[in-house]
C-alpha cells in the first residue's frame, strides 16, 4: 500500500485537494483510503463519504495534534492493509507550527494557500520546511506576481520542495500532482520508521490540564520570555 | 559557481561580505531569526555566539545552518532557466467529447496571439490545461504537447512545471499590503533582477499607459480598481514573469486597453493565449481555435478583411463605455448618446 502524508494549516484547501486528487487518479472506488487528524472536530468525514472514499476520523482533543498523530499512525496503516487499500492519505490540520508530521521515506505534501500573506512561507517552520511537495491552492484568487513571490518565499525556506500550484476546485493541477505519488513508498508497517522532526518537548503543567496562571502553578518545561526595560 | 566555492566562500569571507555580493543572504538570516548575528566574521565562527536554544527550536545543529546556507546562496544564484528557450508549442489533436478524434497539429511561436472561442462549457479551460500540464496523451482528451517542436520526457514535465505558464483571469485580485511600487520591487527581487529600479519604472508607466484612469506608485495595490488591477497585472507578466506562455481567462469590460495589453505581451515575445467572448479580444488575436463538444472543431485565420473589422469594433467598444460612465454619472441615455 503507497502511504502519503498531507498536513496543513486550517482551510489551506487540504481535503479539496485530496479529493480532486482521488478523482483525477481514476482508481476504483473504495482503492484509497482516508485517515483525518484533527483537533477537536472536523466535518471532512461527510465530503470524503459523499465522494464514496472510504474515511476514518481521529481527534487528538488536549494533546498535541502532532503527537497524536505519531502514536496512531501505525494503526492507520494497519487499518489501510486490512481495508486492502491501494493507497492511503493521512491528513492533519497542521495547527502548531513547531510540528511536522512527516516520515522519513513517507511522501509528504504541504498544503497551504497563497491567502495567507506572502511571508507565510517563512513562518509555518517544519511543516513546510521538511515536506517533499509543496501544494499552493487558490491561486486562482491572486495575481501570477504574487503567486511568483509566494514560491519565491516557500523555495527559500525549503530550497529542495516541488513546489505545485493546484485550484483545489477545479482540481487544475492535480494531474501532475498525481503523477508525483506513484513514486510514493509502499509499505506495509511503519515500525521502526523515524520522524523527520522532533515533536515539541510540551510536557508543562499546562499540557496536563493546569489553568490557573501564575508562577507556582508553572511546572516543567517552560520557555519565559525576556521584557526589555524601557 | 559549485557547491564547493559557495562552501568556501562562506567559511572564508565574513558576512558582511557576503551578504554585500549576495543580498538575499539577509532573508536567511531573517528566516532562522539570526538577523543579529555579528558579521564581522564567517558564519560558522558568527553562529559559535549564537545560543544553543535558538538553533535547537528548528531542529538544527551549527554545521546544518552552514549546510542550508550554501544550498540557500546556490538556489538563488541561478538566474538563467532553460524556460528563456521556449520558442514554440505545438498541440497535436486528440478526441473530442463523443471520441472523435480532432485530427489537427497547430504550432504556436513567440509573439503570436491565439484566441479560443466556444460555448461554456464546450472545453476551453480544458485546452489551456493540458497546455498547463503539458499533457502528452495521458490526459481525457489525449492531445500531446510539444515544446520546441519535440516530444517531452516526464523528467522535462516534472521541471517545467509551474513555471511554464503565467495565467490572468477575471477573479485575480491582489492580496498583499503594499503600495504598486512595493509590490513591483519584492516581485522583482524574487526574481533576482538585477536592475529593479528601472525595470520596476518600466512597469509603472506600462501599466498607467493600459489603466483607464492613472494611479500613483504610492496607491495601495488593494485600493486599485478591477482595471488599474488589471493593468498592473499585465505590465508585470510582460516585464517580470519569467514564463514563456501567457494564458488568459477572460478579462473583457476590465476597463483597461484589452487590445493594447496583448499586443504588448506578444512584443515581450510571449506564447499568448486567450480564452474569450470579447470579439475585440478575439479578432486581435492572429487565429482563433473553435471549441465544440470538447474538441477543436476549427482554427480561424484571423483576415486582413476581419481585422478591418476591428475599428468599427472599437468604435462599438467606447460607445458603451460611453454609456457606462453616463449611467454611473447618473445621466438619461438618450437617443442622441447611441448615434456617437
Ligand atoms: N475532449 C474532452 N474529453 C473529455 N472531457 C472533456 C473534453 N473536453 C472538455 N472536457 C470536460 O468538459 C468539461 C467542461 O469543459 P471546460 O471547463 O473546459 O469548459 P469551458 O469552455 O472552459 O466552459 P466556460 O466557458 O463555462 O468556462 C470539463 O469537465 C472538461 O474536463
Ligand atoms: N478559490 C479557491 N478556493 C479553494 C481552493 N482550494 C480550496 N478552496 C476552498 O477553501 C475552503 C477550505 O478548503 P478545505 O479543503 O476544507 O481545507 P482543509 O481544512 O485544509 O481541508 C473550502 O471552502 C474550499 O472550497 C482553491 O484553489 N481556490
Ligand atoms: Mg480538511
Ligand atoms: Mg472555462
Ligand atoms: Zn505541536
Ligand atoms: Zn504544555
Amino acid at each position: 500500500m503507497k502511504l502519503i502524508t498531507v498536513a496543513g494549516p486550517p482551510s489551506s484547501g487540504k481535503t479539496s485537494v485530496v479529493l480532486k486528487l482521488i478523482e483525477c487518479m481514476n482508481m476504483p472506488e473504495g482503492s484509497i483510503g482516508v485517515v483525518k487528524f484533527d483537533c477537536l472536530t472536523s466535518f471532512d468525514n461527510i465530503s470524503y463519504e459523499a465522494a464514496g472514499v472510504p474515511v476514518q476520523m481521529g481527534f487528538s482533543g488536549k494533546i498535541c495534534p502532532d503527537h497524536y498523530f505519531v502514536s496512531n499512525v501505525e494503526d492507520a496503516v494497519q487499518w489501510g492493509m486490512r481495508s486492502g487499500f491501494e493507497m492511503l492519505i493521512t491528513e492533519s490540520a497542521g495547527l502548531c507550527n513547531r510540528c511536522s508530521p512527516y516520515i522519513k521515506g513517507i511522501l509528504s505534501i504541504c498544503v497551504i494557500d497563497n491567502l495567507s500573506g506572502v511571508n507565510t512561507p517563512r513562518k509555518i517552520g517544519p511543516m513546510l520546511k521538511y515536506a517533499d511537495i509543496v501544494v499552493v491552492t487558490k491561486g486562482d484568487i491572486v495575481s501570477q506576481a504574487e503567486r511568483e513571490v509566494f514560491a519565491f518565499n516557500i523555495k527559500q525556506v525549503n530550497t529542495a520542495a516541488k513546489i505545485l500550484f493546484v485550484n483545489g476546485i477545479t482540481g487544475q493541477g492535480t494531474f501532475m500532482l498525481a503523477k508525483y505519488l506513484q513514486q510514493a513508498l509502499e509499505v506495509r508497517t511503519l515500525r521502526d520508521m523515524k520522524l523527520r522532526f522532533t515533536t515539541p518537548s510540551s510536557v508543562c503543567s499546562y499540557c496536563t490540564g493546569e489553568t490557573t496562571i501564575g508562577e507556582a502553578y508553572q511546572m516543567g518545561m517552560m520557555k519565559k520570555m525576556e521584557f526589555k526595560e524601557i | 559557481m559549485t557547491t564547493p566555492d559557495f562552501m568556501k566562500t562562506i567559511n572564508s569571507q565574513t558576512m558582511a561580505a557576503v551578504i554585500q555580493q549576495y543580498p538575499i543572504a539577509m532573508d536567511f538570516l531573517a528566516n532562522y531569526r539570526l538577523n543579529d548575528i555579528l558579521k564581522d566574521r564567517p558564519l560558522p565562527k558568527a553562529l559559535d555566539q549564537v545560543e544553543d536554544e535558538i538553533l535547537e527550536e528548528f531542529g538544527l545543529e551549527r554545521d546544518d545552518i552552514v549546510q542550508n546556507f550554501c544550498m540557500f546562496l546556490e538556489t538563488f544564484s541561478q538566474t538563467e532557466t532553460s524556460l528563456d528557450s521556449v520558442w514554440s508549442i505545438t498541440i497535436n489533436g486528440g478526441v473530442n467529447k463523443l471520441k472523435e478524434p480532432e485530427n489537427i497539429s497547430l504550432t504556436i511561436s513567440a509573439g503570436e496571439i491565439i484566441s479560443i472561442v466556444g460555448p461554456t462549457g464546450s472545453g476551453k479551460s480544458r485546452l489551456l490545461n493540458d497546455i498547463e500540464c503539458l499533457a502528452q496523451g495521458d490526459t481525457p482528451t489525449q492531445r500531446q504537447i510539444m515544446v520546441n517542436g519535440a516530444e517531452i520526457d516526464d523528467l522535462q514535465r516534472f521541471e517545467m512545471d509551474g513555471k511554464l505558464v503565467a495565467q490572468l483571469s477575471q477573479n485575480m485580485n491582489f492580496v498583499m499590503d503594499l503600495t504598486a511600487r512595493e509590490f513591483l520591487e519584492m516581485h522583482a527581487k524574487s526574481r533576482l533582477t538585477a536592475n529593479v529600479d528601472e525595470v520596476v519604472e518600466k512597469c509603472f508607466q506600462c501599466a498607467n499607459e493600459l489603466a483607464g484612469e492613472k494611479f500613483s506608485e504610492d496607491t495601495k495595490v488593494t485600493q486599485l480598481s478591477g482595471g488599474q488591477s488589471r493593468a498592473l497585472m499585465i505590465a508585470d507578466t510582460a516585464y517580470m514573469s519569467e514564463s514563456p506562455i501567457v494564458l488568459i481567462d477572460e478579462i473583457e469590460n476590465a476597463g483597461i486597453d484589452r487590445r493594447q495589453a496583448v499586443l504588448l505581451l506578444a512584443k515581450k515575445e510571449k506564447i499568448i493565449l486567450v480564452s474569450t467572448h470579447d470579439p475585440l479580444l478575439a479578432l486581435s488575436a492572429d487565429k482563433r481555435i473553435v471549441i465544440k463538444n470538447g474538441g477543436i472543431y476549427k482554427i480561424i485565420v484571423t483576415s486582413e478583411a476581419e481585422k478591418r473589422n476591428l475599428a468599427a469594433i472599437e468604435k462599438f467598444d467606447s460607445t458603451l463605455l460611453m454609456l457606462r460612465n453616463s449611467l454611473r454619472t447618473g445621466e438619461l441615455i438618450t437617443e442622441e448618446l447611441l448615434e456617437l
